[in-house]
C-alpha cells in the first residue's frame, strides 16, 4: 500500500458517472462507504485499482475515479489476482456478487483466498440474480422459489464465510448494507490486512428480493439478532448489551448476564487473530435465529501473501544467478562455435 | 579405424531410436543430436512418446520413439530412418514402417525371446518376416553386454537395465564417427550430482562404442558431411523452449515486465516449465487455477502493464474465448500460444495438427478481430514469439501465436542472435500532456487506429476499462447502434493496419514457375525440402510460407495472382485454403491435406504436387 502525504476526501474517489442501480437499492450505500472508506485509509486514487466481474455489484468500477476493470462473469478474481502480482504496490479492490463469485466464479474465489493474494474482496450477497431479473443463487436457501425455481429449489446454499475457512482464508468480515459504520470499519480492516481479505455484506435487492435480509435487518429486533464482533472485547449483543456469548461444550451459547448464574467473566474475548479458525467458523455460522448473525472482522491473521512472495522469490533468484539477459543465460548453456 | 572399415559418405542421416517409454530413448536421442550438432552438423529432432506416462513394459502401448536428423540441408527429422535402434520386439514392430528400404535395423536380440515376442503380440517364430523387415539386422545382445560391462559395480539389476540405452547411444555413435568424449560430457553433465550413475553410464556406452569397433566387418559406418553455416555461438533448442525466450526477448526490448498466466496441457507445458525457471531473469510465471484464471491473470498483468502471457494448446484455448474477447474489447496486449495437437475435444494430445487455425481467428463471440502469426521451425518459435509480443505491444491488441507439437517438441542447431539483431519494440504509451489535451482511455492514434496505454500507477490517468461497448469519442459505456458500429470498425481497421508493420510475403524455391506452394507454420521444414527437390528434378515450384496470417502480409494478393496453380498443403481439413480462398475468389486453391496426428512425409508434398502439375 503506497501512503501518500496527501490527505484525500470521498469526493476524489468518485467518477462523474452517472449511478444506474435502482432506486433504493443496497449497492448505493456501499458505494459511498467506500469512497469514504478510501478516503480514511489515504491511498490515491491512482494507487489504487477496482476489478470485478459481471452483474449489478460489478458495474461498481465505473463509479469510482482509481483505475477499474469491468471484467467478465466470474473472473473479476482472476483479473485481480494478475494484477497485484504484476504490480504489489497497488491497493487493489474486488467487487462480486453471490452469484459472480460463488457460482460461475467460484474457482478462482477459492483459489485467490487459498493463495492468500492481497486483494480486498468485497462480496454483496443479495441472494438472488438481479441483472437477470430474479433466478435463485448460490447463497439463495433450500425451498426458495424464484423465476427458475418456481416450485422453490432443491439444494442447499454455500455460506461465504463457510467457503471462506474452507480455502484457509486469513481474513473474513461480514457487514450489512444499511450498518455504514460498520461496513467502513471492516473495509478499513480489510485494505490494511496483508492477504485476501473477503468482506461478505448482506445487501438488499429492492427488485427481485426486496427485504431477504429483514429478519437481520429489522430495526426493532436487529440488536437481538445480530452481533457486532470486534478484536479485543467482550463478545456482548443486544439493546443494552445485556447479552453476551459463552462457550458452550464444542459450541456457543447467548445467555443473558445475571441469569442462570451467568456474568461479563463468563462471556468470550473476540479474537479475530488467532491462527485456529475454530471459533471463527462457528461465529461465521450464527445466522441469527438460536444465536446472533455476527457483523465485522470475524478473522484477521497474518499469512504470507503471493504476490509478494512471488516478488520476493524472484529478487532472491535474479541476486543468486546475476544474470544481465537472455544471452547471458543461453551463452551459460551448452553452446558451440562455428566459425 | 574408420579406414578399415567401410565407410560411407552421406549429406545426410536419419536414425531412430526406440523402446519403452521407461527406456531412455529421448535422453540417447538428444545426446546424440548435441553431439552431431558440435560437429557442425544441421540437426532436427522429433520425439514420438505415447500418451501413457508408463504403459506396460513390452507392450506395443508403451513405445516411445526419438527421431534424429543430422547433416547438411536438413529441414526436417526426416520422413524415414536409415538406422533404427529398437530396444524390444514391440518398439521394432512399431517403428519398422519408419525404417527406409535398404536401411539397418539394430536390435536388443537378448529382448527377442517368446516371452517378449508374445507380450509384443508376434503370432509367428519369425518376428522379421512377420512384420515385413527386409534390410538388414545387427542383432546385439544388449542386455548382456551390459550386465557384463557392469559387473561388481555393485549396481542393482534395475540400476543396471537402465543404463542400456547408453549402450546403444556408444554404438551409435561408433558407427556414425561420433566424438565420444563430447558424448561422455553431455552425460557428465546430466548426473554431475549422481557419480556412480554417471561412471556406470560412462562404462556402458563406451562398451558399446567398442562393441561396434569389434565388429566393424559387419556393418557399414557412415561419415556425415557438414554444411557451411553461418558462423556464430550456437545451441540445441527445441520450440517450445524457444517461445520462452524470444517472449524474454520482447520482455528486454520493450522494458515490460514478463508475466505467464498458464495451466499445465500438453504439448504445451514445457513453455511453463521454461518460463518458472526464469525467475532468475525477473519473469512472473504463475500456475493458475484452470485455463480461463490463465488467460484473466495474464489479462489482469497486461491492465497493471506487463508484456502478459497466456500458454496453451486447442482444448485451452476453447477455454480462453471469453477471455481473449475480453482483450479484444479492453483493447489490451496479450500473447496467446497455441501449442496445436491433434483435435477435437482431447483428441491426440501428443500428436500434431494444425487444425486450430479456424478457432484462433474466429473462435469467439461477436465482432473480435485479433492478430494470428504461427511459427515455421523449433528456432523460429524464437522470431515469432518476439513478433506476436511486439505486434501485441504495438497494436494493443491480443494475438495469437500458434506453433504445434511437432516444432514444439523438435529441436534443432539455433544461432544465438548479437544484441542488436532485434528492433525495440515501442509500447503505445500515454503521454504527460494528453491529460490536458482531453485525453480518454479509448482515444486513438490516427494512423494506427491504436489507443494509448496509460499504466495503473500514473497519476492523473485513472481510467476504466471493461467488456462493454464504450463511446467512441468520451470511453463512457455506450449503447448507441450507430456508435457500436464505428467501435467494430475501428476495432477491424486497426487489426489491419497491422499488415504495415509485418514484412511482404518472400517467394522461394523457384520465383518463375508456373506454380506456387503454400504453407503455414510447423510444415515449413517439410514443403521447403519437398520444393528443392522438386526443383532439383527439373519440375519448378516456386514456394510461400505464411508467418502472419492476420493480417496476411501486404503483398499476399500480387504474389498469389502471378502464378498459374496454386497449391495450399496444410495439417488439417483445408483451413488456411478456406481461409485465402474467401480472400482471393479468383485464384482456384489446389489443396493436399492430412490429418494423421503425424508430420508431413517429404514423399507426400512432392507426390502431391506432382499429380497437380501433371493434372
Amino acid at each position: 500500500m503506497i501512503m501518500e502525504d496527501l490527505k484525500y476526501c470521498a469526493a476524489d474517489y468518485k467518477s462523474d458517472q452517472y449511478v444506474r442501480w435502482c432506486p433504493g437499492c443496497g449497492d448505493h450505500a456501499v458505494l459511498n462507504v467506500l469512497h469514504k472508506a478510501m478516503a480514511e485509509l489515504g491511498v490515491a486514487p491512482h494507487n489504487t485499482a477496482v476489478i470485478s466481474g459481471i452483474g449489478c455489484s460489478s458495474r461498481l468500477p465505473y463509479y469510482m475515479n482509481t483505475y477499474g476493470f469491468h471484467t467478465i462473469h466470474g473472473r473479476g478474481g482472476a483479473v485481480a489476482t494478475g494484477f497485484k502480482v504484476a504490480n504489489p504496490e497497488m491497493t487493489v479492490w474486488q467487487v462480486c456478487g453471490d452469484g459472480d463469485g460463488l457460482a460461475i466464479g467460484g474457482n478462482h474465489f477459492i483459489h485467490e483466498v487459498r493463495r492468500n493474494v492481497d486483494l480486498n474482496v468485497l462480496m454483496l450477497n443479495n441472494k438472488i440474480y438481479g441483472l437477470t431479473k430474479g433466478q435463485y443463487s448460490p447463497t439463495s436457501d433450500r425451498g426458495f422459489v424464484s423465476k427458475s425455481s418456481p416450485y422453490g429449489t432443491t439444494e442447499d446454499p454455500f455460506i461465504p464465510a463457510e467457503l471462506v475457512f474452507g480455502a484457509r482464508g486469513t481474513f473474513f468480515a461480514r457487514s450489512i448494507d444499511v450498518e455504514l459504520k460498520i461496513s467502513q470499519e471492516v473495509m478499513v480492516a480489510a485494505a490494511k490486512h496483508k492477504g485476501c481479505s473477503v468482506v461478505e455484506i448482506l445487501q438488499n435487492c429492492v427488485i427481485f428480493n426486496n427485504g431477504i435480509h429483514n429478519y437481520i435487518t429489522d430495526r426493532a429486533t436487529r440488536a437481538e439478532r445480530t452481533i457486532h464482533l470486534v478484536h479485543g472485547e467482550k463478545m456482548l449483543f443486544g439493546a443494552n448489551l445485556e447479552k453476551g456469548l459463552v462457550q458452550d461444550g464444542f459450541g456457543l451459547k447467548a445467555v443473558t448476564l445475571g441469569e442462570n448464574g451467568y456474568s461479563i467473566d463468563d462471556v468470550l474475548v473476540h479474537d479475530a487473530h488467532c491462527r485456529s479458525n475454530f471459533l471463527h467458523q462457528q461465529l461465521a455460522m450464527m445466522d441469527g435465529h438460536d444465536l446472533p448473525l455476527a457483523i465485522g472482522v470475524i478473522r484477521d491473521v497474518e499469512a504470507l501473501s503471493y504476490d509478494r512472495e512471488v516478488a520476493a522469490q524472484v529478487a532472491e533468484v535474479r541476486a543468486k544467478k546475476n544474470l544481465k539477459s537472455l544471452r547471458d543465460l543461453v551463452l551459460s548453456g551448452e553452446t558451440w562455435e562455428v566459425k | 579405424m574408420l579406414e578399415k572399415t567401410n565407410v560411407k559418405v552421406l549429406d545426410r542421416v536419419v536414425v531412430r531410436f526406440s523402446g519403452d517409454s521407461g527406456d531412455g530413448m529421448q535422453l540417447a536421442g538428444n545426446i546424440f543430436s548435441n553431439v552431431s550438432a558440435g560437429v557442425g552438423n544441421q540437426i532436427s529432432t522429433f520425439p514420438d512418446y505415447p500418451a501413457e506416462v508408463r504403459a506396460p513394459q513390452g507392450t506395443l502401448s508403451g513405445v516411445s520413439g526419438f527421431q534424429v536428423h543430422i547433416g547438411k540441408g536438413v529441414y526436417t527429422p526426416g520422413d524415414k530412418a536409415d538406422v533404427l535402434v529398437s530396444m524390444n520386439p514391440a518398439a521394432l514392430k512399431q517403428n519398422v514402417k519408419f525404417l527406409k528400404e535398404g536401411g539397418v535395423a539394430i536390435v536388443d536380440i537378448d529382448s527377442f525371446k517368446k516371452a517378449d515376442l508374445d507380450k509384443a503380440l508376434y503370432s509367428t517364430d519369425d518376428p522379421y518376416k512377420e512384420i515385413g523387415l527386409k534390410g538388414e539386422v545387427v542383432e546385439v545382445p544388449m542386455t548382456s553386454m551390459v550386465k557384463a560391462a557392469l559387473e561388481g559395480s555393485g549396481l542393482d539389476l534395475k540400476s543396471v537395465m537402465k543404463c542400456k540405452n547408453m549402450f546403444a547411444l556408444g554404438l551409435v555413435c561408433w558407427l556414425f564417427d561420433r566424438p565420444l568424449d563430447s558424448a561422455l560430457r553431455y552425460l557428465h553433465n546430466k548426473f554431475a550430482k549422481k557419480p556412480a550413475i554417471y561412471e556406470a553410464n560412462a562404462k556402458v556406452m563406451q562398451a558399446g562404442y567398442d562393441y561396434g569397433h569389434n565388429i566393424h566387418a559387419s556393418v557399414s559406418t557412415y561419415r556425415i558431411e557438414s554444411d557451411a553455416i553461418r558462423p556464430g555461438t550456437y545451441t540445441d533448442v527445441n520450440g517450445n523452449t524457444a517461445t520462452a525466450w524470444g517472449l524474454i526477448l520482447a520482455s528486454e526490448k520493450s522494458g515490460l515486465p514478463l508475466f505467464l498466466g498458464s495451466y499445465p496441457i500438453t504439448p504445451a507445458t514445457d513453455i511453463l516449465h521454461e518460463l518458472a525457471k526464469r525467475k532468475d531473469l525477473g519473469v512472473k510465471a504463475c500456475q493458475m487455477e484452470d485455463e480461463i484464471a490463465g488467460v484473466c491473470s495474464a489479462i489482469g498483468a497486461a491492465f497493471a502493464g506487463n508484456l502478459a502471457v497466456t500458454s496453451t494448446s486447442g482444448p485451452g484455448l476453447a477455454l480462453k474465448s471469453e477471455g481473449i474477447g475480453l482483450a479484444v474489447m479492453a483493447e489490451l496486449p496479450l500473447v496467446i500460444i497455441d501449442v496445436q495437437r491433434g483435435g477435437p475435444s482431447t483428441g491426440l494430445p501428443t500428436k500434431t495438427e494444425q487444425t486450430d487455425l479456424r478457432q484462433a481467428l474466429y473462435g469467439r463471440n461477436g465482432e473480435s478481430p485479433l492478430a494470428v502469426v504461427a511459427a515455421a521451425s523449433p528456432t523460429d518459435c524464437f522470431n515469432m514469439a518476439f513478433e506476436a509480443a511486439r505486434i501485441a505491444v504495438e497494436h494493443m491488441t491480443p494475438v495469437v501465436l500458434l506453433t504445434d507439437g511437432f516444432i514444439a517438441n523438435g529441436s534443432s542447431a539455433w544461432r544465438i542472435p548479437e544484441d542488436d539483431e532485434y528492433p525495440a519494440i515501442k509500447p503505445n504509451f500515454v503521454k504527460p500532456e494528453m491529460l490536458e489535451q482531453g485525453w480518454r482511455p479509448y482515444m486513438r492514434n490516427e494512423e494506427t487506429e491504436v489507443r494509448y496505454w496509460a499504466i495503473p500507477g500514473t497519476p492523473g490517468f485513472q481510467h476504466r476499462l471493461g467488456g462493454l461497448e464504450k463511446d467512441y469519442r468520451t470511453s463512457a459505456i455506450s449503447t448507441d447502434p450507430a456508435n457500436h458500429e464505428k467501435m467494430v470498425q475501428a476495432r477491424q481497421r486497426k487489426i489491419d493496419l497491422i499488415a504495415r508493420n509485418i514484412p511482404n510475403l518472400e517467394v522461394q524455391g523457384n520465383p518463375d514457375a508456373d506454380t506456387l506452394l503454400i504453407g503455414w507454420g510447423g510444415t515449413y521444414g517439410h514443403l521447403f525440402s519437398a520444393v528443392n527437390e522438386l526443383n532439383a528434378a527439373g519440375k519448378p515450384v516456386a514456394f510461400a510460407h505464411f508467418s502472419y496470417i492476420c493480417p496476411l502480409p501486404a503483398n499476399t494478393a500480387e504474389v498469389i495472382g502471378r502464378y498459374k496453380r496454386v497449391i495450399v498443403a496444410e495439417l488439417n481439413n483445408g483451413q488456411f485454403a478456406d481461409y485465402l480462398q474467401a480472400k482471393h475468389p479468383m485464384t482456384d486453391f489446389k489443396r493436399i491435406n492430412k490429418v494423421q496426428g503425424q508430420p508431413f512425409l517429404v514423399k507426400e508434398i512432392i507426390d502431391g504436387v506432382t499429380k497437380f502439375m501433371e493434372a
